[in-house]
């Protein structure tokens, strides 16, 4: 799975959330408890790269500004307020007031500023800092006041405020304890109370955390939280069922229908995800392919007669057992600020797909098709062996082409094979991949979408643009980057995801829905399409009864 | 033997006896269960069970036994050589074997895979994994069939041939190869059942047999979830058949030849 980084925007300051605010008041105490996939393999909040360690900078850290994950919007977290100023160079904080780390030291300005100097270091490669370091020059943080934070860059950063979602807050004490997790101070609703390696995380209330309910009882309900580690994801099910755990995110959907028909209630799909499957064209002028083949894939008439010939919605429908939909364009409508709603929904008409065909060119003689010199039109699609959706979602992609004359061979290829064609050595004709957008923002898809980035999926790493659509979408990206105002980089971005759609360098199939698994012990349980699904709001999560099953 | 052919030939007959054929989707009927229509029922897609178990059969029924003749001729040319000849020949050959069971196959596989051109037909594809598997599975019986070619080559009977001035192709092919067909006959077919799980193990990992086109192997890995399988117990049916034929080769190879 390739993922893409991007990003959200559109300052909107919303309340906490509180679904069952007028229901009586949450219980305290019990254990939840769910699984790692991984091994956690830092603990240092700064370094924090993979999965596991997400999860746990999650529950034990945290930010500025906090993604609301239902909502999509901004919510002021360790920030009270901020202000962006000087046409979007610089972001100014206010902090609030009271916050103490888990062991009762006050937070100061002089730790957030370390931690925003940490993440935007080139020298100290935090994973965090990455997005911040799009532009050229120095980026600056200083204390601007006894309680004031500054930090600004050289040129206009557009929907900047996303970037302090995903940069944590910490100390300089606290980096030095990171190596004794146990010992180490946290901002989050938890602090680290144990690690075995191979076997779990234990998680424990953090006595100092800042945040109350409506009630004015500090936060959060659940005691503590067990991590456990545990890669098999159908063990992870029985485990579920067996209510070893409380909560599973991103379920396939065979396993999803499995549980909701043992415990509907206990099943949840919350629509349209983030997460799609897409097929692209290798465009590579250097792939070592036939010239004839780059030819078609060239040809914006053939990758739309593709496009047309698909069926997305059976894809959804027999793949994912209905919990896909057919997409609709690059963007998801679980993007709720960005998707663009004015794009047609593609339809399938293999009539129309063949007569588009044979104005282009094209012959059907028989049942096969050729093109104008005569060559049939038969081609291969790459995908990652061992993904049982992915090779029948190629099946059915191949009996599709069939009903108009193109023979599709099917390659798996084990992950490394397939990332080695599809990055070095160019050698496949489509690939099909899913694709994960973690960042809301368009600007986290400055390194998909412009011609010159190295994830551009049919051609990258281009010295300037090969196509006029491809410099037209380099514009509009470059454009809606320093774009401060959202209208207007909303407009930019709309188009950007017309020419992927007209011109069809890459067919986005599917958008899988976000699927989980929620014990039905827990109360106030909303779970949303973004990371981390089910527990993003954990510190008002609680046990029916107080101590759970 | 009569069950397998009898199994062969109803593989062989697969167009007429499911004439839906191995690849068709019927997507209004996705996983339903065994009907008049569709006797075992249809998979995920929709794709006529009975039809990819019985053209899965004809796959794996055929190609196996080819690769275990090729593992087996590999296997009896490398292990005749050394146990008949030995001192360095033998030592050499003797070394080449060891390395060839400590590959681990399946990576030796994924990379080869990987160097495949990419527009490989999917009757190709199976084509060449057997072909892979054969190459690959030759150091097992040759090490059987060196350690029997010894011990031949110094029995006697041999001696005396050699004393009476019989030359070495007559002493081969007189007297060596006709004392070793029994455990020739054991190794090859021993060598089909493991050469059908083989391909199996493949297509558990989704390698092997490329779609549209059935196999044991990728019919097999459809059991990978429990619960679906106690739901639906009618698609055990590629299991049960395998174990079946299985049952069959070990029934015509005796135990009494196993042993050698």
């Amino acid at each position: 799975m390739i993922t893409r980084v991007a990003s959200l925007a559109v300052p909107l300051f919303l309340t906490a959330f509180s679904p069952e605010a007028s229901l009586p008041a949450p219980a305290r105490g019990g254990e939840l408890r769910f699984c790692l996939h991984a091994e956690p393999k830092n603990f240092n909040p700064l370094m924090v790269s993979e999965e596991p360690d997400e999860v746990i900078q999650y529950l034990t850290g945290s930010v500025l500004i906090r993604i609301n994950r239902q909502t999509q919007a901004f919510e002021p977290e360790l920030a009270e307020s901020w202000q962006l100023a000087d046409g979007g160079r610089k972001i100014e904080f206010k902090l609030r007031d009271g916050i103490r780390f888990s062991d009762g030291a006050p937070l100061t300005p002089a730790d957030v500023v370390f931690s925003l100097r940490s993440v935007v270091d080139p020298a100290f490669h935090s994973p965090a800092g990455e997005p911040f370091r799009t532009g050229k020059g120095p980026i600056l943080v200083s204390q601007s006041g006894s309680h004031s934070i500054v930090m600004s860059w050289p040129a206009p950063v557009a929907g900047v405020e996303r970037l302090f979602d995903q940069a944590p807050i910490t100390s300089a004490r606290a980096i030095e304890k990171s190596a004794l997790p146990e010992e180490m101070p946290v901002l989050g609703p938890y602090r680290i109370a144990g690690y075995r390696s191979g076997s779990a995380v234990l998680l424990a209330r953090n006595p100092f955390y800042w945040k109350k309910d409506e009630k004015g009882r500090r936060l959060p309900y659940i005691d503590s939280v067990r991590l456990s580690i545990q890669q098999n994801r159908d063990l992870e099910l029985a485990r579920f069922l067996r209510g070893d755990i409380h909560l599973i995110n991103g379920m396939d959907a065979e396993s999803f229908d499995r549980l909701a028909e043992k415990r509907p209630d206990e099943a949840r799909d919350a629509g349209r995800s983030l997460e799609s499957e897409e097929l692209w064209f290798n465009q590579v002028a250097r792939a070592p392919i036939a010239e004839y083949r780059k030819e078609w894939f060239r040809s914006r008439q053939f990758r739309r007669a593709i496009a047309q010939a698909i069926s997305r919605a059976d894809l959804a429908r027999l793949v994912y057992h209905g919990h896909a939909a057919p997409a609709i364009g690059p963007v998801s409508p679980a993007n709720l600020f960005w998707f663009d709603a004015k794009l047609p929904v593609p339809a399938s008409d293999p009539d129309a797909s063949l007569a588009s065909l044979k104005a282009a060119g094209f012959s059907l003689s028989g049942a096969v098709l050729h093109d104008r010199q005569g060559h049939a039109v038969e081609f291969s699609v790459i995908t990652n062996s061992g993904n049982k959706s992915r090779e029948r979602l190629a099946s059915m992609i191949q009996q599709d082409l069939e009903r108009i004359g193109i023979r599709l061979n099917v390659v798996t290829l084990d992950f490394g094979s397939l990332i080695e064609r599809i990055t070095r050595t160019f050698d496949y004709e489509t690939c099909l991949l899913g694709m994960v957008n973690v960042d809301l923002d368009p600007n986290g898809e400055m390194n998909v979408w412009l011609s010159s980035a190295s994830s551009h999926p049919w051609n990258p790493t281009q010295t300037a643009p090969e196509t006029p659509w491809e410099a037209e979408i380099d514009r509009l990206m470059r454009a809606q980057a320093i774009e401060t105002a959202f209208a207007r980089r909303k407009a930019l971005f709309d188009r950007v995801q017309e020419i992927i759609v007209e011109e069809a360098p890459v067919l986005v199939l599917v958008d899988k829905n976000s699927l989980s698994a929620v014990s039905a012990s827990l109360g106030n349980v909303a779970p949303a399409v973004l990371h981390p699904q089910t527990f993003w709001n954990i510190d008002r999560l609680y046990f029916r009864g107080g101590t759970g099953r | 033997m009569g069950l397998l052919a009898l199994m062969y030939l109803s593989a062989l007959l697969a167009g007429w006896i499911a004439p839906a054929g191995y690849a068709r989707q019927f997507r209004d009927s996705p996983a339903v269960k065994p009907s008049s229509a569709f006797w075992l029922g249809t998979d995920e897609l929709g794709r006529d069970s009975l039809a990819r178990l019985l053209y899965g059969s004809r796959v794996s029924l055929t190609l196996a036994p080819a690769a275990a003749a090729l593992a087996t001729a590999i296997g009896a040319a490398a292990g005749i050589t050394a146990g008949y000849w030995g001192g360095w020949i033998d030592t050499s050959l003797a070394r080449v074997m060891d390395l060839f069971l400590s590959v681990p196959w399946l990576f030796l596989l994924l990379s080869v895979r990987a160097v495949l051109p990419l527009n490989v037909r999917p009757l190709e594809s199976v084509g060449i994994t057997f072909l892979l598997l054969g190459l690959l599975g030759w150091a097992g019986p040759a090490r059987v069939l060196r350690v029997a070619a010894n011990q031949i080559a110094s029995e006697g009977f041999m001696v005396q041939a050699r004393a009476r001035g019989c030359s070495r192709p007559r002493l081969l092919t007189h007297h060596l190869l006709p004392n070793l067909a029994p455990v020739l006959a054991a190794q090859f077919w021993m060598s089909i059942p493991i050469f059908i799980l083989s391909e199996a193990n493949l297509g558990f990992l989704g390698l092997g047999v490329a779609e549209p086109l059935p196999s044991w192997g990728n019919l097999l890995a459809g059991l990978q979830n429990m619960d679906t399988v106690m739901s639906c117990p009618w698609r055990l049916a590629p299991l049960f058949l395998l174990l079946v034929v299985m049952a069959c080769f070990h029934m015509i190879v005796p135990m009494d030849d196993f042993s050698k």
